[in-house]
């Protein structure tokens, strides 16, 4: 394959700026190889995090060519050949060093959350009924590797640091997670509106868009979230939202009262 | 120098599956504890596992329960295990996988609502609760979301380089911070060791980056015994091909599913060599093996499912013998079953049935090798996965031969014996996380304060800032590399005496240059200088098994020797390797007795083995 070039980004939370490195590049490379190489070879004290190397972990994010994305999973061999490759940190959260970003604000945001709180269970050894149909929407959640791609895209926090108002779309998916657990009885619905701000997200999507995992975060989180939001309290993009959105079936299970599914 | 002080009553250092079980037990039982790990939380290895859990819940097979899976736990690890420890981990998974749902795991379900369990290689019945092909995720994310609510402090991204002890007694440990390398002093009347596994002593390996046998080594020098050694998981499915992502793990549940192994001449050679004491469990032909993995109770599992070490020897023969796959390893394919099933079962989707069953093996291909397992074969060859080896510790306790020093997870040992079953590792975390957690907190309110002598913390700052000082002359990386290839050649799947002779020499001298390692740059996240740290701990636990490899004059479970090739139970079956440092540091090593097992025990063993007892326990 020749060689790539990659410009990194070396610098801490004073100043910074990129720099250009070249690598080999073999079959089947990803940016983190890429990034590897450069470490072992040219600069050891090149910071970057990483575990699995398989996009299991969350751990690699990283801007690549603009992009939020896991290194470990964009193959050099994905992008436009003979450019040069931008890394640089995520920009929504405070630099440490070179590409590691400082995400203990994520960390915080999840302790304000109420917990899961099962109901009674169902059988006498403690556990409980419940069919695929209904693990299979929180499942989707759950899948979250918690890489923060999607609160680093998310123009509340990026553009408008609403940290203190905004948990972010990672946090409106694990609050999705909780609330549609068909064993769980906490109600978090006041909190989702007042403490974690639901409200300032106005479903553009961006956040759906970078998930590694697949998650449909705007339409099957945020929006049944804001539904049941919308229902107790005044939410104004989903009133407008209602509007346009095609009635539901009857017959499906609706989003706003997940109780239903709760027998 | 300046240090940052922390004091609880318990450190618990890793924070993988087996760090948080035992974190949120001490905590439980009302004591003060400091959670520490080297990356994020939520990151630790423990992510990454697939399969699932094994415990006997009988939720798809009635007939399954503990002493079953004890039985089957003991048979894998060739009785070599630790009885005591293997009986408490069947008894009790079961309730500690309950609990997982109690703290909000959500497990994929059987018909009826119940927790799905799936087969495994080496368990007799499906018993293993998962998640698609992510239960790692998802067992790690329940114990984090848990935890937190529990008023345990987290200290992440810190490296615990060495263990502080007061006359004998563990009394804490010193750590740096990857953001400033800054180093921290933890304060603790006892200490748990959670820090997983030791894959980067290998070149080929599933493990990520953490896993350099620190909770081996912090033990070691601080006095504990290390038992089991020998015994390296090399799982027989890693990915070959392209080659950044050799060694990535593919889940035995692809195997689980009905996945087939081929040589490349088409030919499923697994049906060819099925060792006698599992001949009676396995199938006789593909309709049998197929109908056993759609749950057919009366068909036998095919000879894929065999045990780990088993299948991976078949698979290094295969290539050797020139029947392998363009990269050196075998075929692994799922078409054979998708077709029969088709067959069967008018309107099947094969394509849908896969990505719903195995969706993170389906992805991992498609992004990182660029093939649709759903249509093509896979590539695969053996992995250096899991450490059965590790710290000696009390089975009812966790704890270490040093008082106050705990260990629980893949840095402890006892409880797999010769291999590990799949599965059984979650489990373990689980079960015996929990009790090194409880006996922790007992510990801590049963004994008096401990001092952290100042000597000692000054000598290891002093130690880990050496590379700094010295003139440039070995680069930590290059040394890195080269113990990695000289273990994955001459200690690896198939071992030799004269290889092993060979990599005690290559040992010595990579010891000496990891003695001149420099590194520059600062100490602020500072990854030479990380990796110049971790040799010490790699060169400790490289030295440990290749020790224990020589002794071990046999061939059992893990251990393949060439020189040795068949089990020699007379003189090895009823004894494990036990290791320790000497005052003048260098490594002891001796074989000691297995303690008899109890009637009630064998009984269980007899009843899986149509009555007989294996050799061993006769
Ligand atoms: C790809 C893969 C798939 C697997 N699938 C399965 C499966 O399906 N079923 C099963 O039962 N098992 C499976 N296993 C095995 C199982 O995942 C591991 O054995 C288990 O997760 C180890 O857990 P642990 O808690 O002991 O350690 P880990 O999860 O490895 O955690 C170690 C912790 O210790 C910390 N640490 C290490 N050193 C230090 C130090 N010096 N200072 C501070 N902190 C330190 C790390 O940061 C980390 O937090 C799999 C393994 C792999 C690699
Ligand atoms: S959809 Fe909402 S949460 Fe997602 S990026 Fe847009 S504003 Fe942010
Ligand atoms: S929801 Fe998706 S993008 Fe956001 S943190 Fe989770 S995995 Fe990452
Ligand atoms: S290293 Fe784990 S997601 Fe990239």
């Amino acid at each position: 394959m020749g060689q790539v070039t990659l410009k990194v980004w070396r610098g801490n939370s004073e100043s910074g700026q990129f720099q250009e490195y070249t690598a080999e590049a073999g079959e089947g490379m990803v940016v983190l190889d890429a990034v590897h190489q450069v470490q072992a070879t040219q600069a050891p004290d090149l910071a970057c995090r990483w575990n699995c190397k398989a996009g299991k972990c969350g751990s690699c994010s990283a801007e690549i060519n603009g992009k939020p994305r896991l290194m470990c999973m964009t193959r050099l061999d994905d992008l436009p050949p003979g450019e040069v490759i931008t890394v640089e940190p995520m920009r929504t959260f405070p630099l440490m060093k070179d590409l590691v970003t400082d995400v203990g604000w994520n960390y915080e945001v999840k302790k304000q959350i109420a917990p899961f709180a099962p109901r009674k269970a169902d059988h006498r050894d403690g556990t409980w009924k419940m069919h695929q149909d209904d693990a299979d929407r929180v499942q989707e959640f759950r899948k979250c590797i918690e890489c923060y791609l999607c609160q680093d895209v998310c123009h509340v926090l990026r553009d408008h640091h609403k940290h203190d108002q905004f948990v972010g779309p990672r946090f409106l998916v694990h609050l999705a997670q909780v609330e549609m657990n068909p064993l769980d009885t906490g109600d978090r619905i006041a909190d989702t509106k007042n403490k974690h701000g639901i409200g300032y997200c106005n479903i553009t999507k961006c956040c759906t868009n970078v998930c590694p995992e697949g998650i449909t975060i705007t339409d099957n989180a945020i929006i049944p979230l804001k539904e049941r939001v919308v229902d107790e309290h005044y939410d104004p993009v989903m009133m407008l939202l209602r509007l346009v959105l095609p009635k539901k079936k009857s017959g499906q299970r609706s989003a706003v009262s997940g109780q239903e599914t709760h027998g | 120098m300046d240090f940052q002080v922390h004091e609880h009553d318990v450190i618990v250092i890793g924070a993988g599956g087996a760090g948080l079980r035992a974190a949120i037990e001490a905590s439980a039982a009302g004591v003060s504890v400091g959670l520490v790990c080297k990356s994020l939380l939520g990151k630790a290895h423990t992510v990454m596992a697939e399969g699932g859990i094994a415990a006997a819940l009988a939720n798809v097979d009635n007939r399954d329960n503990w002493k079953v899976h004890f039985a089957d736990t003991m048979r894998g690890g060739q009785y070599v295990n630790n009885w005591r420890m293997a009986q408490l981990h069947a008894m009790e998974a079961p309730d500690r996988v309950r609990e997982l749902e109690a703290w909000g795991a959500v497990f994929d379900r059987t018909p009826d609502g119940k927790i799905l369990q799936r087969n495994f290689g080496g368990h007799k019945y499906p018993r293993l609760a998962h998640v698609g092909d992510r239960t790692g995720l998802e067992l790690i994310r329940t114990l984090q979301d848990h935890g937190i609510h529990k008023g345990i402090q987290v200290y992440m991204e810190r490296t615990v380089v060495r263990l502080l002890l007061d006359a004998g007694r563990v009394s804490g440990a010193l750590a740096y911070d990857r953001e400033r390398g800054r180093f921290t002093v933890f304060k603790a009347k006892a200490v748990i060791l959670a820090c997983g596994g030791i894959g980067k002593a290998y070149k080929i390996t599933s493990n990520s980056w953490e896993c350099t046998g620190d909770g081996h080594t912090l033990a070691y020098d601080a006095g504990a015994e290390w038992i089991d050694m020998e015994f390296v998981q090399f799982h027989p499915t890693g990915m070959i091909w392209p080659p950044s992502v050799r060694g990535i793990l593919v889940t035995e549940g692809v195997r689980g599913e009905g996945g087939v192994l081929r040589n490349k001449e088409g030919k499923r050679f697994m049906f060819g060599d099925i060792p006698d004491s599992y001949k009676p469990q396995t199938a006789k032909d593909e309709e049998e093996g197929f109908n056993y993995v759609l749950g057919d109770k009366n068909a036998n599992r095919p000879p894929e499912l065999l045990t780990r070490d088993h299948v991976a020897r078949c698979i290094v023969r295969e290539a050797r013998e020139g029947r392998g796959s363009p990269h050196g390893g075998v075929f692994l394919e799922l078409q054979t079953f998708a077709e029969w099933y088709g067959k069967k079962k008018p309107g099947f989707k094969a394509e849908e049935h896969w990505k719903k069953k195995l969706p993170s093996m389906y992805h991992q291909f498609k992004e990182l090798g660029g093939l649709d397992i759903t249509k093509e074969p896979m590539e695969v060859g053996p992995t250096t996965h899991y450490m059965m080896g590790g710290v000696r510790v009390d089975s009812d306790t966790q704890m270490s031969r040093v008082p106050g020093l705990f260990a629980c997870g893949e840095c402890a040992a006892g409880i797999n014996g010769a291999n590990r079953l799949g599965g059984n590792s979650l489990s373990d975390l689980l079960v015996l996380g929990k009790l090194a957690g409880e006996h922790a907190a007992k510990f801590v309110k049963a004994h008096p304060a401990v001092n952290t002598p100042n000597d000692q913390i000054e000598d290891a700052a002093k130690w880990a800032l050496a590379p700094f000082d010295r003139p440039p002359a070995e680069n930590p990386y290059q040394v890195m590399h080269d113990l990695q290839d000289m273990m994955q050649d001459l200690v690896g799947i198939v071992r030799k005496e004269d290889e092993m002779v060979r990599a005690l020499d290559g040992l010595e001298k990579l010891k000496a240059r990891a003695a001149r390692c420099h590194v520059a740059g600062h100490r602020e996240y500072n990854p030479g200088w990380h990796t110049a740290i971790d040799l010490h701990n790699l060169l400790a636990v490289s030295e440990g098994i290749t020790r224990a490899a020589i002794l071990r004059k046999e061939s059992r479970g893990a251990q393949f020797r060439d020189d040795y090739p068949t089990k020699n139970t007379r003189e090895f079956g009823r004894v494990n390797t036990i290791q320790w440092k000497a005052a003048d540091g260098s490594m002891q090593i001796k074989l000691e007795p297995i303690a008899p097992m109890p009637q009630e025990l064998k009984d269980a063993i007899a009843a899986e083995g149509g009555g007989k007892l294996p050799e061993e326990l006769v």
